[in-house]
């Protein structure tokens, strides 16, 4: 299967996700090029945490990835719009509560 | 002042002198591979290693400044970094000959990191326990950086090596050019024995053994076979240099010697 964005010359594309903080997600923060998972941590190490952005790093080849296709979004996304009941707005908060 | 106290001073103000020395060796080491490191800005093979590269100069960089620093203040004379680092003639720059090896392919840049990473990291990791405490706190320091640089550089001395046909060829090839230079590294000479005899310098022996043991294991899973000892023995460390650390200082120092004083 051809994927976007995937190499002949023995590169290959990796998605970055980078955590801030401890407790925090891991947030994706783009890509780098690499041969290898490990050659694919150190880029990213040293493309995306030179000035403390990070305390761990995870690595995903980009072809790993199955993505949904922005032509499918009208069948995807489209039918939740009218459907406001499923947000957690019709609850009536007592003020007590201040953290929610 | 009396004959006892001359005699008693002469030797410590040897082993002071030798001191800085010391210290300077270890700067330099830092100081030309980061200059050498720096060539590569621009022209790596992928934007992601020049980066990597970058980053691993500036690790050096940075190791330099602080040794430079504190050379600068053993010495007594009013000499800081930049001085140290910008107005030193060639013959006084006492780096191990390997480091000033000109970049040539990314296989010869990577093995002179590999084969230098793997014997700074024996050498920081024996100074953190120097009798020197501000050289036992700048070699941990220094120790967390090198751990990456010899990750880093022989991930890809095998990478390299146990690549393709063309890769290996080219590994062999550099690790053959650049072993003869590895020899000054693990030698004890007067100095050595000077700063180990007072603490400051870890013993070598176990150095050199560690530093031999992890090479032979990298080059094994590299398929990379190791060269025979060379005859010729280099001693840039002691000052004498090989033709390429003249033209490398000509570049790093002209700016600073053309305007002195000049900051940005």
């Amino acid at each position: 299967m051809e994927h976007e964005g995937e190499r002949t010359d023995g590169w290959a594309l990796y998605e970055i996700f980078i955590r801030a903080r401890a407790g925090l997600d891991h947030k994706h923060v783009g890509s780098v090029h690499a041969t290898d998972a490990r050659m694919a941590l150190e880029h990213a190490r040293d493309v995306y945490t030179r000035r403390q952005e990070g305390i761990s790093i995870w690595v995903v080849r980009s072809a790993d990835i199955l993505a949904s296709d922005p032509a499918d979004a009208d069948a995807l996304f489209e039918p939740a719009r009218d459907k406001v009941y499923r947000h957690p707005t019709f609850y009536d908060i007592p003020d007590e509560v201040k953290t929610l | 002042m009396s004959a006892t106290a001359t005699a008693s001073a002469a030797p410590d103000a040897a082993v002071a002198a030798a001191r800085v020395r010391y210290v300077l060796r270890l700067a330099d080491a830092s100081l030309v591979l980061a200059q050498r490191l720096g060539e590569w800005i621009g022209h790596a093979p992928a934007l992601e290693e020049d980066l990597g590269l970058a980053n691993t100069a500036l690790d050096l960089m940075g190791q330099a400044r602080l040794l430079l620093g504190y050379a600068g203040e053993l010495e007594g004379q009013g000499r800081d970094e930049d001085a140290l680092a910008f107005l030193r003639e060639e013959h006084e720059f006492l780096n191990p000959t390997l480091v000033e090896q000109p970049n040539g392919d990314f296989a010869h840049t990577i093995v002179r990191q590999f084969l230098f990473d793997a014997w700074q990291h024996e050498l920081y990791t024996g100074l953190t326990s120097s009798s020197d405490e501000r050289l036992a706190a700048i070699a941990a320091k220094a120790l967390k950086e090198t751990r990456y640089h010899l990750s880093y550089s022989s991930g890809w001395v095998v990478r390299l090596g146990d690549g393709t046909e063309e890769s290996h060829a080219r590994m062999q090839g550099a690790l053959d050019a650049l072993w003869p230079y590895t020899s000054e590294l693990v030698e004890t000479d007067e100095l050595d024995r000077k700063m180990i005899a007072a603490g400051v310098a870890p013993p070598m022996e176990p150095m050199a053994a560690a530093w031999s043991a992890r090479i032979d294991a990298v080059l094994r899973d590299a398929t990379l076979a190791r060269p025979a000892a060379a005859i010729y023995r280099w001693s840039g460390k002691q000052g004498r240099h090989s033709e390429h650390l003249g033209y490398l200082l000509a570049d790093m120092q002209h700016l600073a010697r053309t305007y002195p004083g000049a900051t940005w």
